[in-house]
């Protein structure tokens, strides 16, 4: 009953969306407005089917309906309701359905939002919307179709790998999907441009909003994923260079040097190919993450297997290529910048670096992940190239990019005198030079710590000095108190300040990790009860086994009692879960977790008699600084992109009180 | 105006080549060739010493655990040629006989591979368990360490 209703829904909304695709381009025309009218309720109507079809998805993996391949596949009778929801997105099939529903709300946001603006652009954003979303329902349609039957029915699906059913299952893949999902508003805008013509500074005003928390989304999805990994996957680390991460990552990248550049177009009215260009590649990589990810072509542990979604995914993925580059070239005459650099020593040209050095980022994290395809399909040998060519490579870059991070916000426009120079850079310069000699006194050795740090206390320095100069400057103009000043200020400019929020975040976050992966220490040795193990200032006791059955599993742990010194610190109990029907334990890790240090102990293996147990320790040293890096970027997002009108109102309001 | 063009010229070529010589040093350095364990066979007093990763299944009743001095060794094969494999420290989660491992270390002249990591391959294909297992036959495993439930 559900498979062939929801295939019907699916194959409905598929001729809708066409359907409403070709009445906003005829529409706009012609200039009919009894079409384009059609073509927004095409929209609502497309949006509504897919999530008639999401709701009948959810309603048979909730009901455990064995009779769907996909619910047999993502659910079993016992589990928790949220981690039955959470089965949509367990696999290719009900993950592309997801993104088909996110993608059709945004598309109904954007129309809803402008109904009465922007009515150029509009009818040919739709339409690329639309023709995106008509792309995720053809593969539903035609390759991973998400209510396939099986037969005979089974008792009782397989359900999600127990390393899924984590409460993480239900936040990190979702901010994810936003933040691809989000991506396609600009692009569609760029598009939209491009067709009109009208490659002005417009389409990025209106888009702009919409990038930067579609970038906090992708943001959030891959930090979210690193304390997720880190906290339960039990390697002790967040960060792998994993095929999939790298398919999160390359998005981000270029979506980043998207929001640095756009300000250069806006300021002077350059680099508007290379605006175009970033956004179709930052939406073409999502898509080809997609790709490599979902077809199955690569080996990862995120990997799904899959048919002919490949092959689709890969002819979309020139489609997108070809229109948006065929576009560009068409419309180049309309293109030509207006400025031009003046001087190597410039805001401009700072931002342009960024940009070179991310997309750089990205080309050699592309290389990485696609180098051991090209040469098996070329020369037939294997090879791969794992962490250390990725953090080679990207240590230089990242430290790079970290120095332009303090020079581009303060460095001025145009050209940049000596003078200019000497008053925003000395002072963060002195400071960075006192603060790494403090370091080096407290005994921090290693050239690549050294360097990291210098840059970090270099940045830190530079918002710190911007911060103060313009609360000053403010308080002394307008004789408001330094805090009134500084709320204020964050008020009138929050581009620009939550801008520098999130540079602060990303310098606490590059503490983290350059202190963590410079300075952890890991420790394995077998114990008997009675004995411990040492490792740094900590001597870790370990008192016996035990087990006890929980609802979904068979858990059994290491008491553990962490000493520093005389003094008990923690009482930890790392463990392993027996699932039933999996070969294979799951670590079920237990930490200390510490501004300072974290300290992470995982139970490798035991004696079933509890005679003995493998204990794996690590010290990661101020490990929890990345995810206080992540939330201090949330918070300056959310400074950037709160709307003007209401924080004005706010202010008047406050202001009308104080009276 | 010509001068000027040039300079960014030379800048942008100066950039590039510095992305270019990072990759191929960084690809240099750290490429690892893929081997299967026949392969391996044919070509390890060649690649001693060099840094190579071996995929293979993991024979049933080849891991030995010594837990004292923390050696794992086990047997990797392809079916035709077979590779015993040591490992300082514990394997990962999926890591068990009969299913695929790739491993990542150097062959040893003493005619081992001597692994540095453990990679376990696991397969999301869904097959029907032949005998469900359930929780009762898990909880029969460690009944030894289970305490007495205290109410």
């Amino acid at each position: 009953m559900i498979a062939t209703l929801g295939g019907f829904v699916l194959f409905l909304a598929l001729g809708v969306t066409l359907y409403g695709a070709a009445t906003s381009i005829a529409g706009a025309r012609a200039g009919r407005e009894d079409l384009l009218a059609s073509s927004r309720n095409a929209i609502l109507a497309h949006c509504c089917l897919v999530t008639l079809a999401i709701v009948l998805l959810e309603y048979a993996l909730i009901t455990s309906d064995f009779s769907l391949r996909y619910v047999v596949g993502n659910s079993t009778r016992g589990s928790l309701t949220r981690y039955k929801i959470a089965g949509l997105w367990g696999s290719l099939e009900g993950s592309i359905l997801l993104w088909a529903w996110l993608q059709s709300v945004f598309a109904a946001l954007v129309a809803a939002r402008y109904h009465d603006r922007h009515q150029a652009y509009l009818p040919y954003v739709q339409a690329v919307l639309l023709g995106i979303s008509a792309f995720f329902l053809t593969v539903m349609t035609f390759g991973a179709n998400p209510f396939a039957r099986i037969f005979p029915v089974p008792p009782d699906g397989r359900g999600l790998n127990p390393l899924l059913e984590v409460t993480d299952m239900l936040i990190h893949p979702l901010l994810l999907y936003l933040g691809y999902v989000g991506f396609s508003v600009p692009f569609a805008f760029a598009m939209a441009s491009l067709i009109t013509g009208r490659v002005s500074e417009e389409w990025l005003k209106i888009t702009r909003r919409w990038t930067v928390v579609a970038w906090l989304f992708l943001t959030g999805g891959i930090f979210y994923g690193g304390w997720w990994s880190y906290r339960t996957l039990g390697w002790g680390g967040y960060w792998a260079w994993d095929p999939v991460e790298n398919a999160s990552f390359m998005p981000w990248l270029t979506g980043t040097a998207f929001i640095h550049s756009v300000m250069i177009q806006e300021r002077k009215r350059m680099l508007k190919v290379w605006n175009l260009a970033l956004i179709t590649l930052t939406f073409s990589l999502v898509i080809f993450g997609t790709f490599l990810t979902r077809s199955g072509i690569l080996g990862s542990v995120h990997a799904f297997a899959g048919g002919p979604v490949g092959a689709l995914f890969l002819g979309f993925l020139a489609v997108i290529l070809l229109v948006s580059l065929s576009l560009i070239a068409y419309r180049s005459d309309r293109l030509k910048g207006h400025g031009e650099l003046d001087s190597i020593v410039s805001r401009e040209s700072a931002f342009l670096l960024n940009n070179v050095v991310l997309v750089g980022i990205c080309f050699t994290v592309f290389l990485g992940t696609v180098f051991p395809l090209l040469t098996e399909a070329i020369r037939g040998a294997k090879i791969s190239v794992g962490s250390p060519y990725f953090n080679r490579v990207s240590v230089p870059l990242g430290l790079a990019l970290l120095l332009l991070m303090g020079v581009g916000p303060l460095i001025a426009w145009g050209r940049a005198s000596l003078s200019n120079l000497r008053r925003n850079f000395l002072k963060p310069l002195m400071g960075a030079a006192v603060g790494t000699a403090i370091l080096w006194g407290a005994g921090v050795r290693e050239a690549e710590a050294l360097v990291a740090l210098f840059f970090c206390c270099f940045v830190l320095g530079t918002i710190l000095y911007e911060f103060v100069v313009a609360t000053r400057t403010r308080a002394k103009t307008t004789g408001e108190g330094a805090l009134l000043a500084l709320g204020a200020l964050l008020l009138r400019s929050r581009r620009r300040y939550g801008g520098l929020i999130v540079h602060l975040g990303v310098v606490v976050a590059v503490v983290g990790i350059a202190v963590s992966s410079v300075y952890k220490v890991e420790r394995e040795q077998t114990l008997q009860p009675g004995e411990r193990l040492r490792i740094g200032s900590y001597a870790i006791q370990f008192d016996g086994l035990e087990a006890a059955e929980r609802p979904t599993h068979v858990l059994v742990w290491a008491n553990l009692k962490a000493f520093k010194g005389d003094k008990l610190v923690a009482d930890l109990m790392p463990g392993q879960r027996f699932y039933p029907n999996q070969q294979t334990p799951f670590a079920s890790v237990d930490a200390r977790y510490h501004w300072s240090e974290d300290l992470y102990l995982i139970l490798s293996t035991f004696e079933r008699n509890g005679s003995s147990a493998t204990i794996k320790a690590m010290i990661n040293p101020m490990i929890s600084w990345i995810w206080v890096g992540g939330l201090v970027i949330l918070l300056g997002v959310i400074v950037a992109v709160l709307p003007e009108r209401r924080l004005a109102l706010l202010g008047a309001r406050a202001k009308a009180q104080a009276a | 105006m010509k001068g000027r063009k040039l300079k960014y010229l030379v800048a942008g070529g100066i950039v590039l080549a510095a992305l270019a010589g990072l990759v191929y040093s960084g690809m240099k350095e750290s490429m690892v060739y893929f081997y299967t364990p026949s392969e391996l066979k044919e070509k390890a007093e060649a690649a001693r010493g060099r840094a190579l990763r071996v995929g293979g299944m993991v024979v049933e009743g080849s891991v030995r655990w010594d837990p004292q001095n923390l050696w794992l060794s086990f047997a990797l094969t392809d079916g035709q040629s077979t590779v015993p494999v040591r490992h300082k420290g514990t394997a990962p989660d999926l890591f068990r006989a009969g299913a695929g491992a790739v491993v990542e270390g150097t062959w040893a002249p003493e005619g081992y591979f001597r692994s540095s990591t453990i990679m376990a391959k696991h397969s999301e294909e869904y097959r029907v368990p032949k005998k469900p297992e359930t929780l009762e036959a898990k909880k029969e495993l460690f009944k030894s360490l289970m305490k007495e439930e205290k109410r």
